[in-house]
């Protein structure tokens, strides 16, 4: 825009321009704003609505990224189910609401909301602008990794529901953020555990101080006074390291003692109380070594690798947060007068009566009074067909209305219903999962029997040269022996893995993942989403073209989900928008002079009805037509016989078009299913893994899948499953099998499933609630993140093993040392380091690069990830049965 | 050497008072989210337009 234009005062030129009369408005292709008249130029060049959008788009092109557009304009279609501006959110406002998650400050109120669609620095800008945006509020300050908001605002100048307004205004639809229980605990431990490690850090700095000195002392001797000065402070400060943040493990090898299991702290624990013992022994002789600075730097180590594992790892609190978040929280209550009001979901009782528009979740599990719609359950069930909604019939809390406003009676709410007791069903999986010994731990129970023997060898050994030799030498094993690098191994190693496998988009949320996929055991996949795309697709058609044209027109009409994806998919080939939707207008452009006329459009449950170009068409379910037709009772040709019956084997929705009385074409519809599911199901048993499939679609879909990919007889292929269903598929695998049992999945219906598995993988595009109870989240689309994730977990096992070994092999030096009674402190001050040292490097070796460095591995392996498109949500779907039959 | 019955006292009593400057950073919550700082640090430059009081609403 030109400076001029502002400086003479006049309004800008963009200002003016939307009231003038144009027939067809150009849009800035940058911004997508009108572009004034002025601005405009007469080639067919793209046009901008000033300055800086050419000048920004002509970066975009030059540095080749035209892809940013397509980008920022595929998100929000995906996302934006609900039309955010058309919520009123006047449930925030009401006192139970406030009373929840809210307090009081001062004059002020502070609130958390939980928001979605929060990505990148921009956004935390944008939101952190709220205060301009909406005048009252005061801080709004967001916790980005959480997508959580803390909201502080005056009551008195605006209500919560105008702040949300607000938030969704922006694009970042609000709910309250529940779960701050968890949350505060969850920060409260991590602030524990930093604040032991500078304690430990500290310390283990300043006993080098006079550890240093007395090493010196060694060689050059030293004044009697002020080495029991720098003994004393070695004392104090070691005692201090050992007694605070020395505790944890001391109650780590407490625990396991009284539950007779393996683990590492124990010989950590063994070691630090002899040394912590001997070394308070000796400084109150003031003869005898000390080990103080050792035990320091040792407690420091070993806290700074778990704290590295830990940050890595998610609390567990987080999958009953994102499946509250299922449900909606709020509902449309109808008042006796007829007039509708929001309510909170508390709110609600059994017998009230709430309408629920097309887009919006269900609120409470109830049943239709009035309205027919379709319902998409896939959030319960898994089916990836809509189901019809009549009057009379059950709903449940959680799933979509998809294309018209009903009446729902409310019969049971909150933990009652479907979604609610999914709910308690994964909480109570998730707890029952036991958790597995980790390799390390295994290996402490024989670490510690090995050292109490070779220390009282070493006793009995020297007994007889001197009994107070005798006991040095074993103190010095028992301290040398204990294992540091051991310890540091598994947790640096695992922090390294999961830092490489989230730079590929392999979330893993805790390290025993990586140690129970390292065998290869049995591997559940749902079909819905995993081996498939999870929508619905025109996958066979058989028919002419201009029935295809005018089948395309007259389902641009249709709101049914069946409809759209053939209006989708047959208007692909004409140009879709302008010649589908007579409604625009005259016909603009040459492509559109054969645009069919559509009139008398007829919706029902199963089909659709109306006069295209002059003929009356029919489009739906064979029982459709079958019930329109059965006066003149067409036969179906031949070869559209066959197709229908080649449908029926697939397990695809089919679907007759009719015109005038015959029927002349078949469409069938389905689920596609993704280019790399074969590849990757032969990848994974060339490597050992046992399949299987989940399914909670039709048997014969899950059969028909099945076998398209490639599963053999002897894998269990289960359909109509249930939550509940897979649950207890995945239980009895686990008694029956042994190797872990791996469930991947996407869907909320896969969530109890996912938490009770050995390892739940949830993958992209799947929901949060899934996502929040899975082990693992693949956040690249298709199967070729499993096979990583399964070769990742090899190498890190492999890494693990070869850093137990070295860590061993140091240990065993120092003991033979120790037994032989050469063993100093100063010795044992180096070695320390030294074996942590090789463990650091020895750790960040684990590596994951897909192709290159497999081959060098297992030749099996080397193949798998070869086959696949690197990225499979990109590359063309060439599976020819998916193509449209011409 | 003498000089160690004060030297040793001051570098614990420095150590001492880092780490109680650490404690209290910790508690006050300054390590609690490390991801949205150093997106915030991007654009804080042009938030200082609207300081915090001037925004503050008049009591009442």
């Amino acid at each position: 825009m030109p400076a001029s234009t502002l400086t003479a005062g006049s309004p800008p030129p963009r200002a003016s321009t939307p009231s003038a009369p144009h027939s067809a408005a150009i849009h800035c292709a940058h911004c997508g704003l009108t572009v004034p008249p002025g601005q405009r130029t007469a080639d067919d060049q793209p046009q901008f609505c000033c300055a800086g959008c050419r000048a920004i788009h002509h970066v975009i092109h030059d540095c080749g990224l035209e892809a940013y557009y397509h980008l920022r304009d595929a998100q929000p279609g995906e996302a934006a189910r609900i039309d955010p501006h058309d919520r009123s959110y006047a449930e925030f406002d009401n006192p139970a609401f406030s009373q929840r998650y809210c307090r009081a400050e001062g004059p002020l109120l502070r609130c958390e909301l939980a928001l979605s669609g929060v990505h990148c620095a921009a956004c935390v800008w944008l939101i952190e602008r709220l205060p301009r945006v909406v005048p009252g509020v005061i801080e709004a300050r967001l916790e980005w990794a959480r997508g959580i908001v803390s909201l502080s605002w005056d009551p008195q100048r605006v209500p919560l529901s105008r702040i949300a307004r607000g938030l969704a205004s922006l694009g970042y639809e609000p709910r309250p953020a529940r779960g701050g229980a968890d949350r505060e605990a969850h920060r409260d431990m991590e602030r524990r555990q930093l604040v032991r490690i500078a304690v430990a850090g500290a310390c283990a700095g300043n006993a080098m101080l006079p550890a240093v000195a007395m090493y010196g002392g060694l060689f050059s001797g030293m004044d009697p006074v002020h080495e029991s000065l720098l003994r004393w402070a070695s004392m104090a400060i070691g005692v201090v390291a050992l007694a605070w943040p020395g505790a944890t493990f001391f109650r780590g090898a407490w625990a396991a003692l009284r539950t007779r299991t393996g683990h590492l702290d124990v010989p950590i624990a063994l070691a630090l109380l002899i040394g912590g013992t001997a070394g308070v022994v000796n400084t109150l002789r003031g003869i005898g070594e000390i080990y103080f600075d050792s035990l320091t730097v040792l407690v420091f180590l070993l806290l700074v690798g778990r704290f590295l594992q830990t940050r890595r790892q998610r609390s567990a609190s987080e999958t009953l947060e994102a499946l509250f978040a299922l449900t909606p929280h709020s509902a449309r209550r109808l008042r006796a007068d007829g007039a509708t009001e929001d309510v909170p979901l508390d709110g609600l009782l059994p017998g009230d009566l709430v309408e629920v528009r097309a887009g919006e979740t269900i609120p409470a599990d109830g049943r239709i009074v009035s309205g027919e719609s379709a319902i998409d359950a896939s959030i319960l069930t898994g089916e990836s067909r809509p189901v019809p909604a009549i009057a009379g019939q059950g709903v449940h809390a959680g799933t979509l209305n998809l294309h018209a406003a009903v009446r729902i009676e409310v019969l049971c709410t909150g933990e009652e219903t479907r979604v609610g007791r999914l709910t308690q069903l994964v909480a109570r999986a998730a707890q029952r999962r036991a958790p597995i010994v980790l390799l390390a731990d295994r290996i402490a129970g024989w670490f510690v029997a090995a050292v109490i023997v070779l220390a009282a060898a070493t006793l009995l050994g020297w007994w007889s040269v001197s009994p107070v030799r005798a006991a040095d030498h074993a103190v010095a094993l028992l301290i040398i022996a204990c294992p540091c690098a051991l310890g540091l191994a598994t947790p640096l190693t695992v922090a390294v893995a999961i830092g490489r496998a989230a730079r590929r988009g392999i979330l893993i949320k805790g390290g025993d993942v990586l140690e129970r996929l390292s065998r290869p055991g049995r591997m559940l996949l749902d079909k819905t989403g995993t081996l498939t795309h999870g929508r619905f697709e025109l996958l066979h058609w058989t028919g002419p073209d201009d029935s295809r044209r005018r089948a395309a027109a007259l389902e641009a009409h249709s709101a049914h989900p069946v409809g759209r994806a053939l209006a989708e998919a047959l208007a692909e080939n004409d140009d879709p928008l302008e010649c589908a939707n007579p409604g625009a207008g005259p016909p603009q452009s040459r492509t559109c002079a054969a645009a069919p006329d559509v009139t008398c459009v007829e919706q029902h449950a199963d089909g659709i009805r109306g006069r295209v170009d002059g003929r009356e068409v029919l489009i739906g379910a064979p029982r459709f037509i079958r019930r329109w037709l059965s006066e003149s009772e067409a036969p179906l040709p031949d070869a559209l016989h066959r197709s229908a019956a080649a449908c029926a084997e697939r397990a695809l929705t089919t679907v007759w078009i009719a015109e005038d009385g015959c029927v002349v074409a078949v469409a069938g519809l389905g689920d596609r299913i993704r280019a790399d599911a074969a590849p990757a199901v032969r990848a994974l048993r060339d490597r050992g893994w046992r399949l299987g499939l989940l399914s909670g679609d039709h048997p014969s879909v899950a059969t028909a899948t099945a076998a398209q990919i490639g599963f053999r007889a002897d894998e269990p292929v289960i359909g109509s499953a249930s939550p509940e269903d897979k649950l207890h598929e995945i239980e009895r695998l686990m008694a029956a099998e042994r190797g872990p049992i791996v469930m991947v999945g996407d869907g909320v219906n896969d969530a109890a499933a996912l938490a009770a598995a050995h390892v739940g993988v949830a993958v992209r595009g799947g929901a949060e609630a899934s996502l929040a109870a899975a082990d693992v989240y693949l956040n690249r689309a298709g199967l070729e993140p499993i096979l990583e994730m399964s070769e990742l977990s090899v190498r890190t096992m492999r890494s693990i093993r070869r850093c137990l070994v070295a860590s061993l092999a140091y240990n065993l030096f120092g003991v033979s040392l120790a037994a032989a009674g050469w063993l100093n402190p100063l010795i044992a001050a180096i070695m320390m380091p030294i074996s942590s040292l090789t463990v650091l490097a020895l750790a960040s070796r684990v590596n994951l690069h897909p192709v290159a460095d497999s081959s060098a591995v297992s030749p099996q392996a080397s193949e798998a990830p070869a086959m696949l498109p690197v990225h499979a949500g990109r590359a063309p779907e060439p599976s020819p049965e998916a193509l449209p039959c011409p | 050497m003498s000089v160690i019955f004060i030297a040793l006292p001051v570098a614990i009593g420095l150590a001492l008072s880092a780490l109680l400057v650490f404690i209290w950073a910790t508690r006050a919550g300054q390590f609690d989210d490390l991801d949205t700082p150093p997106l915030r640090m991007l654009h804080d430059a042009t938030a200082r337009d609207a300081a915090p009081h001037d925004r503050t609403p008049p009591a009442g």
